[in-house]
């Protein structure tokens, strides 16, 4: 007998727990479901291990405080040997963790696999997803920076909006009357202990419930799932034409999540961390304030929800999209699992995806909102000022002087939020143009106090030489009618 | 393998099980007085940001300077030390906000919260209109709304003017339902 068996042996008759072991890695799986679709779950965790581990090595040098937190990234980022590649993937470790968590689901969902018996996996699951998002915004909040800070201002305006409760929910959330040092301390409990615990015991749970339910067999069209016959029909297929998950399936998931760590490790090495962005200090207000990738869809819902909708669909809409995700199981328990054969269930996906990649797209660029320095950055077009009345360029002048161009662009460049004006004076009459810089409306703000007469009569002049060439301007066909058919009309059409 | 300890005669375990049970419920019971008496002090100082809200208020008056320091008809930038702080805030409570001077002792203090989800709002001047970078909130100077998503107007701090100096009653984060204490009400937990 070697001695390393010796010491194995010394310790298995203390532990024993060679059988359970051998049991767990060596159970049968379904010979199709050794397929490089299931490999997203390993991978899920496999990058929450790193994360763990990366979380460990920058609390070392982290500190939690308000007053210091940015400058200890800072100092992550350039004083500490490699503390920069360390909090980059941690930060893409945290990307691609939502990412294989959301694909992970995504299959599950279109293999069926939360159908009996694995409802409660599933259910463990939707937690396991609302705690890696957990974990995504209180790591955004832990960055310590401008974007940091008024995330937790519209985190506590979000909460505000409960009713009732709000003032004490946004005090609890906020750990005072302010966002400031008690605020990033809570955020770091919870990132650091509260939410790892709770999901290093359910990631435990949802394993456990792979191993002693077994991993869903691969979907096939017209092979129901029935309560009554399930258990009997999965153990024929795993004992009769199964293979041990070590060493004959486990390669895959070996491969793609060895693959995942590298891939983790050339984003973090070729685009660096993320941030920290500007220092937070609220009274510096030129700041532009955005969520981190996988929040960017709530951004653009948030700016385009209609007003009246905002509140409920903040506080109501999550508590039906959970419950919507718990329940599920329940009442598609049975049946098909292929999604060959679920149409709805891929349809159901497919929207969801194109809805939430649609708001994020828009979130890039955001088109709702002002660019701030729209008006003080490029130039008028040249092509637009050539040939003018002094009157029109004077127009152009207020355009640029007033802020229009925050909000309309003109020659390309300029905000999204208002119609670009380009071709302006093919859409409007004059009168229109006064009336809409005067009173505004369709979310335009009324100009009438801000313009004098004067102002208002070259701007308007200005908007009525944009349009090209060969269109012709706008015209009050109303107007026209009306003095068509009076014989004794005015000869001045034009003033009114 | 490791021997196992020996089993106890069935007449002898049977006899002892009640006896045992009964001081194993006392066990419980000791147990979960232990906990309420544990969970009491800890759930209070959980809570105690909500305490603290309605004991001493989180409303203070607050220094913004001199009156030359705003002219007349003008809109500018104010900052001040937020009244309630703690032990590591850096520059986190350093807070803004907009000055109105509109003629004379008559101002409005806006805070530099939009009403939408607490962005901080950017006055133009030349426009007049304060706009904000997140969702596209904008107010006119009066810090009425203009447009966006906002649904109501700029929060306004409470200001008196008194030796020649500006104050305003300030403290806490505005938001939708922690607002309207700082137009000088007393609703929710603004003490």
């Amino acid at each position: 007998m070697s001695g390393l068996k010796k010491i194995g042996d010394w310790f298995e008759q203390r532990l024993q727990l060679a059988g359970a072991i051998r049991e767990a890695t060596e159970h049968p799986v379904p010979r199709a479901s050794a397929s490089w679709w299931y490999v997203f779950g390993s991978a899920a965790l496999t990058i929450f291990i790193l994360q763990v581990f990366t979380g460990i090595m920058l609390a070392l040098i982290y500190v939690p405080s308000a007053a210091e937190a940015w400058n200890s990234l800072q100092y992550l980022n350039h004083g500490v040997t490699l503390g920069w590649f360390l909090r980059a993937v941690h930060g893409w470790g945290s990307n691609f963790m939502v990412a294989v968590v959301l694909i992970h689901m995504c299959q599950v969902f279109l293999f069926g696999a939360y159908k009996f018996p694995r409802e409660l996996t599933w259910i463990v699951g939707v937690f396991l997803l609302l705690m890696t998002l957990g974990m995504a915004f209180t790591g955004q909040v832990l960055r310590f920076d401008q974007d940091a800070y008024w995330g937790l201002g519209i985190g506590a305006s979000i909460t505000s909006r409960t009713p009732v409760l709000g003032p004490y929910l946004v005090h609890l959330l906020l750990g005072g009357p302010i966002i400031a040092g008690a605020t990033l301390s809570r955020f770091f409990a919870l990132h650091v202990f509260v939410i790892p615990g709770v999901l290093i015991a359910f990631v435990s749970l949802h394993l456990l419930m792979v191993l002693k339910l077994g991993i869903n067999e691969w979907p096939m069209p017209g092979r129901i799932v029935r309560r009554s016959t399930y258990l009997r029909e999965y153990h024929d297929m795993t004992h009769k034409d199964g293979i041990p998950f070590v060493p004959v399936a486990v390669w895959k998931d070996m491969f793609f999540s060895a693959a995942i760590i590298l891939a983790v490790m050339a984003c973090a090495a070729y685009f660096g961390p993320f941030g920290p962005s500007g220092y937070p200090d609220p009274t510096i207000v030129q700041t532009i304030p955005k969520p981190d990738f996988f929040f960017l869809w709530l951004y653009a819902m948030l700016a385009l929800l209609p007003p009246s909708l905002e509140t409920p669909a903040l506080l109501i809409g999550p508590v039906i999209v959970i419950g919507l995700l718990i329940l599920l199981p329940f009442f598609s328990g049975e049946g098909e699992k292929s999604w060959r054969r679920r149409p709805i269930a891929v349809v159901t996906l497919l929207l969801t995806a194109v809805a939430l990649g649609t708001f994020t797209k828009l979130a890039t660029y955001s088109p709702w909102s002002p660019v701030m320095d729209g008006w003080s950055g490029d130039p008028v077009p040249v092509g637009y000022l050539e040939g003018r009345t002094p009157l029109q360029r004077q127009g152009a002048l207020v355009f640029q002087g007033k802020q229009c161009r925050n909000c309309h662009a003109i020659g390309g460049s300029g905000g999204k939020r208002g119609p670009e004006l380009d071709r302006v004076a093919t859409r409007m009459t004059r009168d229109q143009l006064v009336r809409q810089v005067i009173q505004g409306g369709g979310n335009m703000p009324a100009y009438g106090k801000n313009l004098n007469p004067a102002e208002v009569t070259a701007l308007v002049s200005f908007l009525e030489t944009l349009r090209p060439a060969n269109q012709p301007p706008a015209r009050d066909a109303a107007a026209q009618m009306a003095n068509t058919s009076q014989p004794q009309s005015q000869p001045d059409a034009d003033k009114h | 393998m490791i021997p196992q300890p020996p089993q106890e005669p069935e007449s002898s375990l049977k006899a002892e099980v009640s006896r045992r049970e009964v001081f194993a419920k006392i066990g419980l019971l000791l147990n979960g007085f232990a906990a309420v008496v544990l969970a009491a002090p800890v759930i209070g100082y959980l809570v105690s940001p909500i305490l603290g809200a309605q004991r001493g208020g989180y409303k203070r008056w607050v220094e913004l300077g001199e009156l030359d320091e705003f002219p007349e008809n003008q809109t500018r930038l104010a900052k001040f030390k937020n009244p309630i702080t703690g032990v590591d805030d850096g520059d986190t409570d350093n807070i803004p906000c907009w000055v109105r001077r509109m003629k004379g002792e008559k101002f409005q203090v806006f805070a530099i919260n939009c009403a939408h989800l607490g962005c901080p709002v950017r006055w133009f001047a030349q426009s007049s209109l304060f706009m904000c970078p997140c969702h596209g909130g904008v107010y006119y100077q009066d810090g009425s709304r203009a447009s966006g998503p906002p649904e109501r107007g700029l929060f306004e701090y409470t200001y008196k003017v008194e030796n020649g100096k500006l104050w305003i009653e300030a403290g806490q984060l505005p938001t939708l339902s922690t607002s309207a204490s700082l137009r000088g009400g007393s609703r929710g937990c603004q003490g």
